[in-house]
């Protein structure tokens, strides 16, 4: 069994409104250690067995018509053991 | 990038510039050569290009809207006219409403979602720009075929940051249209409009006047979004290989957007403005030459000072940036510290970068050089007009001239096999499933929302002064006759409003057209302001502002010609506007106005394939006389019920009554494919009192309009004639559309 990893980013250029709200409550509550914040996604996907190129390339299909929206955010797919 | 100084601008007068990349003509460059005296440093160049872009500089339709202005009516509502953010009516008892349309379509195709919400972004700070407090949204859209798979993705994505959107801000949306056509097929029209309301005395403009007052930027920091997105976005059609061209899309934060409502609706309260605008399309470079323009002229600007999201972006970037969420002030020195103190209350963030001069230039620097050196005129308000040929376009006369052909109805199971069809035909059918989205209460105040005739907002809780708004337009009939098109769009949302018994006040628009450059589609706007101008005038309602959105085509298919219009009055209590429906049984239903074989354009004939005929002629003194009769019949409290007839005709009008409150009635009638099916102009059904015919009889001689007894209410199936149509079987027609279509 493994995992399929699939974390999605907003691109760097694009506003991300949930990492700023999360960037100016860190100090708040005496965190402030961050200069920004930016949040994303990340989707785990279970298969069987090792995978294959072919399933991982599957996945990056996935990835851009499902998993993330390619006209503001990017993923990279990764395989986790 | 080196920095293009305007120093530099002079010593090299040979350097190419990338002019026809961002959307200008050679004509159009060598004009701004000749304005400066000098090749423009590319920073200029910028704020040329997106200013005198199509979107911005309305260069192809100013010629055609000065009818607005010539052909206005005399009203005494009218508080402020054309060109500014919005314009202003006043409803009396001190109050002033602002309301606008604009068109959000090109950033929507790309990004549903996010075009979307940054279009409700937009027109809501345009009228907060006017010292107005946002009250309601609306939102009418245009799509391709309801079951096309592109349908499925921009829809619901439209839809949810509309919802997404307007929800955050505390907004009810009270209504809007979903219309659903192939030309709209990677086009869609999403057109938002938003009301706002102030005391007369609160009315804020866009000018900086005042020697020494500073440029104050607020709101949100400056980031990427969407740099170039109004030239390139809105000035380009849609061709082959799409995805280069998708500049970054801008991102919304509604949060923020709230927030700055109610820091500048305090600010306004402490009367700390001298004028305001906001940073929509354009951003930067808009206002600033139209804050100044709207001045003196003289303006210094120091965009160094400019707080950015991404500290890597270049001068030109940043005049270009739409980034969402930031405003722009003008302020008296000594009322700056006040102003600072409640944008940090607001958590607002708040920089001077400038200030008014007394000279006649705009004058920008970066790190203490000049990059901007301008008469702001000329990029704001005197940019190129062009006096485009146009062309009555050859299908015209060829659809004119044919005649409809459509199935007759004979029996009863075909008079039940029409009304069930109507009844769940995408553009007729129940939209429940989109504005259930939408919250439509928020505030309070909301008396009216879909699928009523017309959104109405009480806007004083104490008196139960309200308004109510409507939306429409009817592109079938502009496409087969843009003039007459018009005027029955305009007639429809003034009966509309009327209908609940609000008063017609004034007129707004969304004008959106296939690309300028076709003489054919430059006939259709032409023929479109034509009609709207003249029917304005014959109704006695000024225009108070609007927008046009051009270049709405897929290669060389051009949408319908589709102009929204959107009416606005004012009901004296909001409490005894009469219902869109009747929840007992036993009043007397009649129709007001004549039916005649008006099926070209119909919903009934676009459903069978025909987009033929001629419209039919508005006869826009007959709609005045029916509104004087329905404000008449209100006042009197004739009226159990009131509903417009119009797309669908009776059918789809009874459809909607009988469906409202699950209250069924008996209808009779004579020719009953014509009077059922016919969209004729002008046309409401009205429910009242069985023993007070007689009130109603009398009125309809008063005013002149043709009544005649349709039937009764009553009972749990809609009869028509001796066709029985359970209200269960046309609530499943009308309801199970959207759910099937987009889960």
């Amino acid at each position: 069994m493994a995992i399929i990893v699939v974390d999605v980013m907003l691109k760097p250029e694009i506003l991300d409104p949930q990492g700023n709200a999360v960037a100016s409550a860190l100090p708040r509550l005496g965190f402030t250690f961050a200069n920004s914040v930016r949040q994303g996604k990340r989707f785990e996907i279970e298969i069987d067995g090792e995978p294959t190129p072919a399933q991982l390339a599957e996945v990056e299909k996935a990835a851009e018509v499902l998993l993330s929206n390619p006209v503001i955010e990017t993923y990279v797919v990764r395989v986790e053991k | 990038m080196s920095l293009d100084t305007v120093a530099i601008a002079q010593s090299t007068p040979e350097n190419k510039q990338p002019f026809a990349e961002l959307g200008l003509k050679p004509d159009e460059y060598a004009r701004i050569k000749e304005i400066l005296g000098r090749r423009p440093t590319s920073s200029e160049l910028a704020m040329y290009s997106v200013m005198w872009s199509e979107h911005c500089s309305y260069k192809s339709s100013k010629v055609h809207l000065k009818q607005f202005g010539d052909k206005a009516p005399i009203s005494d509502a009218l508080l402020v006219g054309i060109g500014e953010n919005a314009g202003v009516v006043d409803v009396g008892q001190g109050y002033a409403v602002t309301f606008k349309i604009e068109s959000h379509n090109h950033p929507s195709f790309v990004e549903p979602y996010q075009g979307a919400a940054t279009g409700i972004g937009g027109i809501v700070r345009d009228i907060l720009t006017m010292g107005a407090r946002p009250i309601a949204v609306m939102d009418p859209l245009r799509f391709g075929p309801a079951n096309a798979p592109d349908t499925r993705r921009v829809l619901p994505g439209i839809v949810a940051g509309i919802g997404g959107y307007g929800n955050c801000l505390g907004l009810p949306n009270i209504g809007g249209e979903i219309v659903f056509d192939e030309t709209y097929a990677g086009n869609p029209l999403v057109n938002a409009l938003c009301v706002g309301v102030m005391k007369h005395s609160d009315i804020k403009l866009a000018k900086a006047a005042g020697a020494g007052n500073l440029v104050v930027l607020f709101g949100a920091k400056t980031g990427g979004d969407g740099i170039g997105g109004v030239s390139v976005l809105a000035s380009e059609t849609f061709g082959a290989g799409g995805s280069t061209k998708r500049p970054s899309v801008q991102v919304g934060d509604p949060f923020v957007e709230k927030i700055l409502i109610e820091c500048s609706l305090e600010i306004f309260a402490e009367d700390l403005v001298v004028g305001i605008q906001d940073l929509g399309g354009a951003g930067l470079s808009c206002a600033t030459s139209e804050l100044a323009s709207g001045g003196s002229g003289g303006m210094k600007v120091a965009l160094d000072k400019v707080p950015l999201r991404d500290p890597s972006l270049s001068p030109e970037e940043i005049l270009m940036s739409e980034s969402q969420e930031r405003m722009c002030a003008i302020v008296e020195p000594q009322k700056l510290q006040r102003f600072l103190e409640i944008c940090k209350k607001w958590d607002v963030t708040v920089t001077a970068i400038g200030e008014v001069t007394d000279g006649e230039r705009l004058e920008i620097t970066w790190n203490g050089e000049v990059i901007v050196d301008v008469p702001p005129r000329t990029v704001a308000h005197e940019g190129p007009v062009y006096n485009r040929p146009l062309a009555q376009p050859a299908y015209i006369d060829e659809v004119n001239k044919q005649k409809i052909t459509l199935p007759i109805l004979n029996s009863a199971s075909d008079i039940k096999a029409a009304v069930l069809k109507l009844a769940g035909a995408p553009n007729l059918a129940d939209k429940s499933w989109v504005t259930s989205q939408y919250d439509k209460y928020v505030q309070g105040n909301t008396i009216q929302s879909q699928p009523d005739d017309s959104g109405m907002v009480r806007i004083d809780e104490s008196t139960h002064l309200g308004v109510a708004i409507s939306t429409d337009a009817n592109a079938n009939w502009s496409y087969l006759n843009p003039y007459q098109g018009a005027k029955l769009a305009l007639a429809e949302a003034a009966r509309n409003i009327a209908t609940a018994g609000a008063r017609p006040l004034a007129v707004t628009n969304c004008l959106n057209f296939g690309s300028p450059e076709d003489p054919g589609v430059m006939w259709q706007f032409a023929e479109t302001v034509r009609g709207l101008a003249d029917g304005c005038l014959e109704m006695g309602l000024p225009v108070t502002g609007g927008n046009v959105s051009f270049y709405n085509q897929t290669g060389p298919v051009a949408i319908l010609p589709t102009p929204v219009i959107g009416v606005l009055g004012v009901i004296q209590d909001v409490r005894t506007r009469t219902p869109m429906s009747f929840n007992v049984a036993g009043l007397d239903l009649y129709l007001l106005g004549d039916t005649y074989e008006d099926f070209a354009g119909s919903e009934w004939a676009f459903l069978n394939g025909e987009r033929v005929g001629q419209t039919p002629t508005a006869d826009l003194a007959r709609e005045i006389r029916l509104i004087e009769l329905l404000l008449e019949g209100h006042a009197d409290g004739l009226f159990k019920a009131a509903h417009d007839l119009s797309q669908g005709g009776l059918s789809a009008g009874l459809t909607e009554m009988v469906l409202r409150y699950f209250v069924g009635a008996t209808i009779t009638l004579g020719n009953v494919g014509i009077e059922l099916l016919s969209e004729s102009p002008g046309r409401v059904v009205v429910a009242v009192n069985a023993g007070t015919s007689q009130a109603l009889s009398q009125l309809a001689t008063k005013y002149s309009i043709t009544l005649s007894k349709l039937g009764t209410t009553g009972g749990d199936s809609l009869i028509i004639n001796d066709c029985i149509i359970p209200l269960s079987e046309l609530r499943t027609a009308h309801t199970s559309t959207f759910p099937t279509l987009f889960g």
